[in-house]
């Protein structure tokens, strides 16, 4: 078990034919990922081999649904068209939509998230590593080799530090790891994480990766206090970030007392959640907690 | 700053007098020559400027010159005031907020506005939140001019300013979208003698992600503010945030890089307290010539004592990252004079660590974890 994505997603790609695309999909076919082709409206019709694996292209989400049973797409496309492309696959009525692309305006952003309102479609990021279920699939950038299968569900705002914590409790394993994305809007949140974790009957423990900026963190921290019985270790970046500055991710920043780390570390301690003041102490805590279980 | 965000306004017809801007006393003489009594106001990205005393009223051109010669160098929050703008003095017969925003937590838009107050808008908030109304607005719909008159008769505006203030809320939404902002301010809103509604200061930020479809947006980057190595970095392509420590901080990813700076300064905590000197994201191409720019940005701030290079390869390989070092050492020669300490971690790691093992260079010490590397880093800027 895992959550949102397993052995059985049917995967498409928005952008396969671009670099970052075609890179990228090799990548996920290497990982097992069942990637059944991809979407450019200029190449419809054609097909291109990637990872030895030869993959139709279509000319939108729909037909590539309809001839191939589809169920999840993965987003490459440039900032530029990324709103059209989210359009495209939610009219499509796709399960999945992970969006990969960083720098996409906030209000295009927005825009899709209002337009999700009443759709069936769950959408992850933008501006994220996208998810795997190691073993399974993998939509997205996280390298399939750090680590296998097993107890830990992980949720992070950042990519690297998904990648840093599954390195860490790589002789432990994940049932699903998610990087949800450091855009100000996001689609799938820490408490969505959360909730399809406590419901996994898989995950046994939750690593939860927060940073500066927004309130997510604080209420993540509140609905963990009501709803999640599961063992939760935290870890937040940026106790260092000044006021005012926008550390690399377009949603990370701190304006005035609110979006800071401590504040954060604070919410989260206050509802028993353990939080790690570095990422190898948050994999201690968690290895703590899985040993005594 | 101010007279930025007036032209935008000005750009999409939101009324109030853009006023002059001077960058000397003179030019604000002839400015007030113009303008009659006027306002003298300080121009920087910071809020309380009239409690610095950067903001000063001049019924004559002598006192515009005056104020000028006082407020141009002036120092607010940290910033140093290059410009001035003079504004027409206005009748104020009452003050009203009013601003447009990003809701990030509800991932939709909200306006905000009081005509109970403008510039004091903190203060009511905290004495009468019930005066300031807060208006959920959906990112798919918008505004147009039925919410505009939602808008407006939730806030209260008089009768007689009803059918202004329904233009005024349509044309800042213009500006909110037309202009991929994420906050549109206007504190205060001004009735003015007259029954006239005026934009008497304002406030825009712009989405930096969406300046692919705004050129004109490069014209209000403040270069003056911006530290010389920030614009260095920028210059060359690099996400980098000056800091005051002396632990030079390279990394790949924004969350592992503030993980980085967070990390170095725990470790410091044993090493005098040094603190990191700055946030570098290098991202997914780590090669010898991005490593180079970036070291070549650090290794210009005299505060450096030493150099963290983190990386964990994801789709980056180690071994890549360590040729980047290797050459960004090569291209930088001589100039590279403070030591580095280089964790490795992920994608091809062996391999990565065999190449710096290889080069033996008198400056790299390599470190297997990141807290023992961010400790070694600490201790050698803290000898």
């Amino acid at each position: 078990m895992s959550i949102y994505l397993n052995k059985d997603s049917k995967i498409i790609v928005q952008g396969m034919t671009g670099g970052m695309g075609s890179k990228h999909t090799t990548l996920m076919v290497q990982a097992g990922s069942n990637i059944v082709g991809g979407v450019n409206a200029r190449k419809a019709g054609t097909s291109v081999e990637l990872a030895g694996k030869d993959l139709p292209v279509f000319g939108n989400v729909a037909e590539a649904m309809k001839e191939t049973g589809a169920d999840v797409s993965v987003v490459f496309v440039p900032p530029a068209f990324t709103k059209d492309a989210c359009i495209e696959a939610i009219d499509a009525g796709i399960g999945l939509l992970v969006v990969i692309t960083e720098g996409v305006p906030v209000q295009d952003t927005a825009e899709v998230w209002a337009y999700l309102d009443g759709k069936s479609t769950r959408m992850i990021g933008p501006n994220c590593p996208g998810i795997i279920t190691p073993g399974e699939s993998l939509a997205g950038i996280t390298p399939h080799t750090i680590a296998g299968t097993g107890p830990v569900g992980l949720v992070s705002k950042s990519g690297t530090l998904t990648y840093q914590m599954m390195y860490e409790l790589r002789d432990f394993g994940f049932s699903t790891a998610i990087g949800i994305g450091g855009d100000p809007i996001v689609g799938t949140t820490h408490i969505d994480a959360l909730a399809a974790f406590e419901a996994d009957p898989d995950t046994k423990a939750i690593v939860m990766i927060g940073e500066i900026g927004g309130d997510a963190e604080e209420r993540a921290a509140a609905y963990i206090k009501d709803n999640v019985t599961k063992p939760v270790v935290g870890y937040v970046a940026g106790f260092t970030a000044p006021e005012g500055k926008t550390m690399g991710h377009a949603g990370a920043i701190v304006s005035g007392s609110s979006g800071t780390a401590q504040a954060k570390k604070e919410a989260l301690e206050a509802v028993g959640v353990k939080v790690g003041k570095t990422p190898s102490e948050t994999a201690q805590l968690m290895r703590d907690i899985l040993q005594s279980m | 700053m101010e007279f930025q965000a007036k032209e935008l306004f000005a750009k999409h017809d939101v009324p109030g007098a853009p006023g002059i801007v001077a960058t000397t006393p003179a030019e604000a003489r002839a400015a007030a020559e113009k303008l009659g009594v006027c306002v003298v106001k300080a121009q920087v990205k910071a809020g309380g400027r009239g409690k610095a005393g950067g903001v000063k009223l001049a019924k004559t051109p002598d006192e515009a010159e005056e104020h000028a010669t006082a407020i141009l160098g002036m120092e607010i929050k940290g910033l140093t005031v290059h410009r001035v703008l003079i504004a027409p003095a206005a009748s104020i017969l009452e003050e009203y907020y009013f601003s447009f925003l990003l809701d990030r937590a509800n991932r939709q838009y909200l306006c905000i506005a009081s005509i109970e107050g403008g510039v004091e808008i903190e203060e009511v908030a905290k004495t009468n939140p019930d005066a300031v109304k807060q208006i959920p607005i959906n990112a798919g719909t918008g505004v147009d001019e039925a919410k505009a008159r939602e808008i407006v008769a939730e806030a209260g505006f008089p009768e007689v300013l009803v059918e202004q203030a329904v233009t005024l809320v349509l044309n800042l939404w213009k500006v909110f979208v037309e202009e991929d902002a994420t906050l549109v301010e206007v504190n205060p809103l001004a009735r003015l003698e007259g029954d006239t509604l005026e934009a008497l200061d304002g406030k825009v930020s712009l989405d930096e992600n969406a300046e692919f479809r705004h050129e004109d947006h490069a014209q209000f980057e403040d270069k003056d503010a911006a530290d010389p190595l920030e614009a260095k970095a920028k210059a060359k392509g690099l996400n980098y945030v000056k800091l005051d420590g002396a632990v030079g901080i390279i990394g790949n990813g924004a969350g592992l890089v503030m993980s980085t700076l967070d990390v170095v300064a725990y470790a410091g905590e044993a090493h005098g307290g040094v603190k990191p000197a700055n946030f570098l994201d290098i991202g997914g191409g780590a090669n010898a010539q991005v490593m180079a720019d970036g070291l070549d940005v650090i290794l210009n701030d005299a505060q450096v004592k030493s150099v963290f290079v983190n990386v964990f390869g994801g789709i980056t390989a180690c071994d890549e990252v360590a040729n980047g070092i290797k050459g960004a050492l090569e291209i930088l020669g001589a100039e590279a004079t403070k030591p580095l300490v280089v964790r490795l971690d992920g994608n091809n790691v062996e391999e990565g660590r065999r190449i710096l093992d290889e080069l033996n260079h008198p400056l790299v010490t390599q470190v297997d974890t990141m807290d023992g590397a961010a400790d070694k880093a600490a201790e050698l800027a803290n000898a």
